[in-house]
């Protein structure tokens, strides 16, 4: 059985305590983060503003805190996984990268955890990039809640 | 030259901006810049006394960017920059969203102060580093640093080269300037604010939890240092600033108290080896300051070819609110269309004409903020996009652009709405 767990900042540790709740102990994982490009690029495009101030191997920096930042994370998350894992970074458009990833791999179950609006249950709970992943999963996806589930109570009463 | 040489003009400078964008095998954008405008004079389109009138008046302009970009990169050797991600991370105590009030803070406070450059360059990687390794996703606040970088770069003549070509051109004082601005630069930073709170909330929203297992997590993040940086050079710093203001009221041009400031620095820093007289060489950027000599002389070619008249016949000539942002309005298409910069050189002068100094701080406030449309105006932004698939990344613009929509207008109408106030309160 194969599992790709797809880290992010911040919510990462739930998916952590979901692999160790759930992933029975002869899987492989392989752990996933993608960088987004967006970041980079609007900070290229800024220092493409300054036009020659920048000094182009600066331009450059943004995207290598990136991949550096993204490493770190991975080693975080396989040191806290207390298991072998195989940690991939990819760069792209982040929703995109997460299902190909999955194809690659030839996942049978996918990690992820709730990107949105975490206070109340309800489809804000989901931003746009984890909405994309799981409507297009190509696989099996176990969906965590980062922190405390809210109560039941947190639905808004039906309309009338 | 006819009607040939209008186009002829124009053609140069769009050809001069785009030369600058790519830098062809990283050659300086002077390159491009020197030669066209010899061709300019040499053509007749400007003569050369308007020619070396031009370069006069931009000499002093230019030399204060080189001192304050001197000026940026030894604050950064002496480790202000370090520093200042680490008092962030500290306020932010793993909070997003009071990591993005630090931020905002601090890259107001830079911009305005040490220039857009020193926000873009120096500070964007700091607050990336600093967002990644508190556990936070670092989008937002990247996007705060580009934004802020122009839209809080109203404040003094130092905080934008803009403000510097059109504060030589304007004949105000460097404290009088700041205190017009001073309201516009607080209007515009709190529309950024608020936009960008709004815009982000999801992802301000997920924080790193402090306690568990995995509390220890924010430790093992990116670049986690302490940097102490020497009280000496805070005080330098904040004595040349101090120097700005006193010696505009005694009427010695601004650049000294740059130079002068940036001297003392740097002979402590090569002194102390933080570092080499080369790497300042290379931040102080001479041929960039060459470049924005060339292009003075090429824009006032486009200006005199016919084109000055028909953009300032658009400019209105009264100081009323809407006047002000009819202004400010024309500068931001102006800057998106072509460049900041040279839509900075073309503007003032008209500007000064049909509305005097109110006139020309409503065209900056559209100058300003205006490239969070576009950052380096339309036609540019196109061959930077092009540059950037060359380099494997692909960044996808909507999100960019839904941001700029909503803050490039309500910025400019808030802007706008403060320098009436301010000029209303304190006068022209």
């Amino acid at each position: 059985m194969d599992v790709l767990v797809w880290v992010t900042e911040a919510t990462w540790p739930a998916c952590v305590e979901a692999v160790r709740a759930h992933v029975p102990a002869d899987a492989r994982v392989t752990v996933l983060y993608v960088a987004d490009d967006d970041v980079a690029g609007v900070a290229s495009g800024a220092f493409a503003g300054l036009l020659g101030r920048s000094g182009q191997d600066r331009a450059r920096r943004v995207t290598e805190l990136a991949a550096a930042s993204g490493q770190e994370l991975l080693e975080a998350v396989t040191a806290d996984l207390d298991r072998p894992a195989t940690a991939v970074q990819r760069h792209g458009r982040v929703e995109r990268e997460v299902v190909q990833a999955v194809a690659d791999l030839g996942a049978d179950l996918l990690i992820l955890a709730r990107d949105g609006d975490l206070r109340r249950l309800g489809p804000h709970s989901l931003g746009p990039a984890a909405r994309f992943v799981v409507d297009h999963a190509p696989c099996a996806t176990l969906l965590v809640w980062p922190g405390s589930t809210p109560e039941v109570g947190s639905i808004p009463p039906p309309p009338r | 030259m006819g009607a040939a040489g209008p186009v002829l003009a124009v053609a140069l400078l769009i050809g001069v901006l785009g030369f600058a964008v790519v830098r062809p095998r990283g050659l300086p954008e002077a390159v491009a810049a020197v030669p066209a405008a010899a061709v300019v004079v040499v053509l007749g389109l400007v003569s050369p006394h308007a020619a070396w009138a031009e370069t006069r008046t931009l000499l002093p302009v230019v030399a204060f960017l080189v001192a304050v970009l001197a000026l940026s990169h030894l604050c950064d050797a002496e480790g202000l920059f370090a520093a200042a991600g680490d008092l962030m991370a500290r306020l932010s105590r793993g909070r997003p969203q009071r990591l993005l009030g630090a931020v905002f803070v601090v890259a107001s406070v830079v911009t305005a102060v040490l220039s857009l450059d020193a926000t873009v360059v120096l500070l964007t990687p700091v607050v990336f580093a600093t967002a990644a390794r508190s556990g936070m996703r670092p989008k937002p606040f990247v996007y705060a640093c580009t934004h802020l970088a122009n839209s809080a770069s109203l404040l003094l003549p130092v905080s934008n080269l803009t403000n510097l070509l059109a504060f030589t051109a304007s004949g105000l004082s460097f404290s009088r300037f700041g205190a017009l601005m001073a309201l516009p630069w607080v209007a515009v930073v709190a529309v950024e604010y608020v936009v960008l709170r709004l815009f982000f909330r999801t992802d301000l929203g997920v924080a790193l939890p402090s306690h568990g297992r995995t509390g220890d997590a924010r430790r093992r993040t990116p670049g986690a240092t302490s940097t102490p940086v020497s009280r000496l050079s805070v005080t330098l710093v904040g004595a040349t600033l101090v120097g700005f203001v006193v010696a505009s009221v005694l009427g010695v041009p601004p650049a000294w108290a740059a130079a002068v400031g940036a001297a003392v620095l740097a002979g402590r820093a090569l002194a102390q080896r933080r570092t080499t007289a080369r790497a300042l060489l290379a931040a102080a950027n001479v041929p960039f300051a060459v470049f924005v000599l060339g292009l003075g002389v090429i824009v006032a070619a486009v200006v005199r070819s016919g084109l000055g008249d028909v953009v300032g016949g658009f400019l209105p000539t009264g100081s009323s609110f809407l006047d002000l942002l009819a202004v400010a309005g024309v500068a931001a298409v102006a800057a998106n269309l072509l460049n900041n910069l040279p839509a900075v050189l073309l503007l003032v002068p008209l500007a000064l004409a049909a509305g005097g100094a109110p006139a020309v701080l409503a065209a900056l406030i559209g100058v300003n903020v205006g490239p969070n449309l576009t950052y380096v105006g339309s036609l540019a932004t196109l061959l930077w996009r092009r540059v950037l698939r060359d380099h494997g990344a692909d960044a996808e613009l909507a999100e960019f652009s839904a941001l700029a929509a909503w803050s490039v207008p309500t910025a400019l109408v808030g802007g706008v709405g403060a320098l009436w106030v301010s000029l209303a309160m304190i006068g022209a």
